[in-house]
C-alpha cells in the first residue's frame, strides 16, 4: 500500500473536516445546497476513496476497485446539473480536495522532500482524473436533459387540428428537417384516417424558411396523404417565400397553394360542398353593402 | 391456388384484398382483373387495401400498373382505404403513384367512381393531362 493510500486511511476524518472548512470559506452556493449535504456528500466520497485506493491502482479511476468512486460522482454531478450549478463549481467540489490532500502528505512526510513530491503529484493527478469524470457526467446529465426537452418541443410543435367536419389543419412552426417531417407526416395520416378527411390545410407561416429540403419533405408528406385518399393544400407562403421557391426551381405546380389560411379554409369547404352564410341573409342586398363597409 | 376475388357491382368491379400480397398473388391479380374488365365491360374498379399493412416496390408498381391497365381498357381506378404506414413505406420507395385516383373509404371511393363514370369528357382530359 502507498503512503498516499496509507494517509487516506489514517486521517480520513481530518481531511474530510478540511475539506469541508475549505468549501465552506470558498464561495460556494448556499442557495442551492445545505452545510450537512455537503457534509455529507463529501463523507461518503471521501470515505470511497480511502476504501478504494487500499486495492485499486492511484494512477487510474477506471478500474473496478474505483467502480464505488465513479459512481458516487456521477450521482453527485448528476443531480447538481439538475439543481442549476455550474460546471466549474461542479468540477470545483472535487478540485477543493487537493487543498487538504496536500497540506496533510507535507505534514506526514515533512522528513522524505523527494517522496513528498511523488506522492503530492499521484495525489494531483488523481483528483484530477475524478474532477474530470464529474465535468463529464455532469455534461452527460445535461445533455440527456436537452434531447427529452427537443422530444418535448418535436410532439408539442406539430399538433394536427380539426376544422369542420373532414377539414383538418396542420400549422408548421419551425424548421421542417427530416425527423421532424416522419412525425408531422405520422400524425397527419393518422388523424386522416381517424377523422375521415379529405382536405388537410399545411399553415407553413411559422416555417422561416423553405430550402428544397424543406420542400422535399412536404411533397412527401403531400404525395403520402394524396395515396390515403386526401387532398393537400398548402398556406402561409410568404412573399419572400414564394420568391425562393421560384429561384430554387421547386415545382409546385401540382398543389394548391393559397397565400392565407383562411383561403385555404374557403376552398376546403367549397370542395367539401358547404359554404359560410350571414346571419342577416334576409336582406340579401344588405349583405353585399356590409361586405362593402368591412 | 389462392386467388383475390374480384366482385361485380353494376358497370364496377369491386375488389379486396385481404391477405398479404406476394408476387405470385399480384400476378394473377393482374391477370384477373383484366380480364374480368374486359368480360363484364366495366367502367370502374375500386381497389380496397385498408387490410393491406405491408408493401414492397413490387406490390406497389403492380397497383400503378393495374390502374394504368385499366384506363387503357377504358376503366376508372380507385385506390381506397391506404393505411398511414403503407402511404409513407411507398412515398419513401419513391413510388407516388401518379394517376392512380385515391379516396379515403371504400364509400368515398364509389362516390367518386360515379362522379368519373358520369362525366366522361372531363376525364378524358384528365388522362390526357397525366399522360
Amino acid at each position: 500500500m502507498s503512503k498516499l493510500a496509507e494517509i487516506f486511511q489514517k486521517h480520513q476524518d481530518d481531511i474530510v473536516a478540511d475539506w469541508s472548512k475549505g468549501m465552506s470559506s470558498a464561495n460556494r452556493r448556499k442557495d442551492l445546497i445545505s452545510d450537512a449535504d455537503l457534509k455529507a456528500q463529501s463523507t461518503e466520497l471521501f470515505a470511497a476513496i480511502a476504501k478504494a485506493s487500499k486495492t485499486g491502482s492511484l494512477s487510474d479511476i477506471e478500474g473496478s476497485d474505483w467502480r464505488e468512486v465513479r459512481e458516487i460522482l456521477s450521482s453527485i454531478s448528476a443531480s447538481r446539473a439538475k439543481q442549476g450549478f455550474t460546471p466549474t463549481e461542479t468540477a470545483s467540489f472535487v478540485l477543493s480536495l487537493k487543498q487538504p490532500v496536500n497540506s496533510r502528505l507535507r505534514k506526514e512526510m515533512a522528513k522524505d522532500p523527494e517522496g513528498l513530491i511523488d506522492e503530492t503529484t499521484t495525489a494531483n493527478g488523481l483528483i484530477d482524473k475524478m474532477a474530470l469524470h464529474t465535468s463529464e457526467a455532469f455534461l452527460t446529465t445535461r445533455e440527456q436533459l436537452i434531447a427529452r426537452q427537443q422530444e418535448d418541443m418535436l410532439e408539442l410543435s406539430t399538433p394536427v387540428v380539426k376544422l369542420w367536419d373532414g377539414i383538418l389543419a396542420l400549422p408548421v412552426i419551425g424548421t421542417l428537417d427530416s425527423a421532424r417531417t416522419q412525425v408531422v407526416m405520422e400524425s397527419l395520416l393518422k388523424t386522416i384516417v381517424e377523422t375521415n378527411s379529405k382536405i388537410a390545410i399545411i399553415d407553413i407561416t411559422g416555417v422561416p424558411t423553405v430550402d428544397t429540403l424543406v420542400a422535399q419533405h412536404l411533397l412527401k408528406t403531400i404525395t403520402a396523404a394524396r395515396l390515403m385518399g386526401a387532398e393537400c393544400i398548402i398556406s402561409g407562403i410568404r412573399p419572400q417565400i414564394a420568391q425562393t421557391i421560384v429561384h430554387l426551381g421547386i415545382n409546385l405546380n401540382d398543389i394548391i397553394t393559397k397565400s392565407k389560411m383562411a383561403d385555404a379554409f374557403a376552398l376546403a369547404l367549397q370542395r367539401t360542398g358547404k359554404i359560410v352564410v350571414s346571419m342577416n341573409k334576409a336582406a340579401a342586398p344588405k349583405k353585399t353593402e356590409h361586405g362593402k363597409d368591412n | 391456388m389462392e386467388r383475390i376475388p374480384i366482385l361485380r357491382m353494376g358497370s364496377f368491379l369491386l375488389v379486396t384484398i385481404q391477405v398479404d400480397m406476394h408476387d405470385q398473388l399480384a400476378m394473377t391479380l393482374q391477370d384477373d382483373l383484366t380480364s374480368a374488365i374486359a368480360k363484364f365491360e366495366a367502367r370502374g374498379v375500386l381497389i380496397d387495401i385498408s387490410s393491406l399493412e405491408i408493401v414492397d416496390s413490387f406490390i406497389g408498381r403492380m397497383l400503378a400498373n393495374i390502374a394504368a391497365m385499366s384506363r387503357i381498357l377504358d376503366a376508372h381506378t380507385v385506390l381506397v382505404g391506404m393505411q398511414p404506414a403503407v402511404a409513407i413505406t411507398l412515398v419513401e420507395l419513391g413510388m407516388s403513384l401518379p394517376g392512380v385516383r385515391t379516396a379515403l373509404n371504400v364509400e368515398s371511393g364509389m362516390e367518386l367512381l360515379h362522379a368519373l363514370s358520369e362525366s366522361p369528357e372531363e376525364t378524358e382530359a384528365d388522362g390526357a393531362a397525366e399522360n
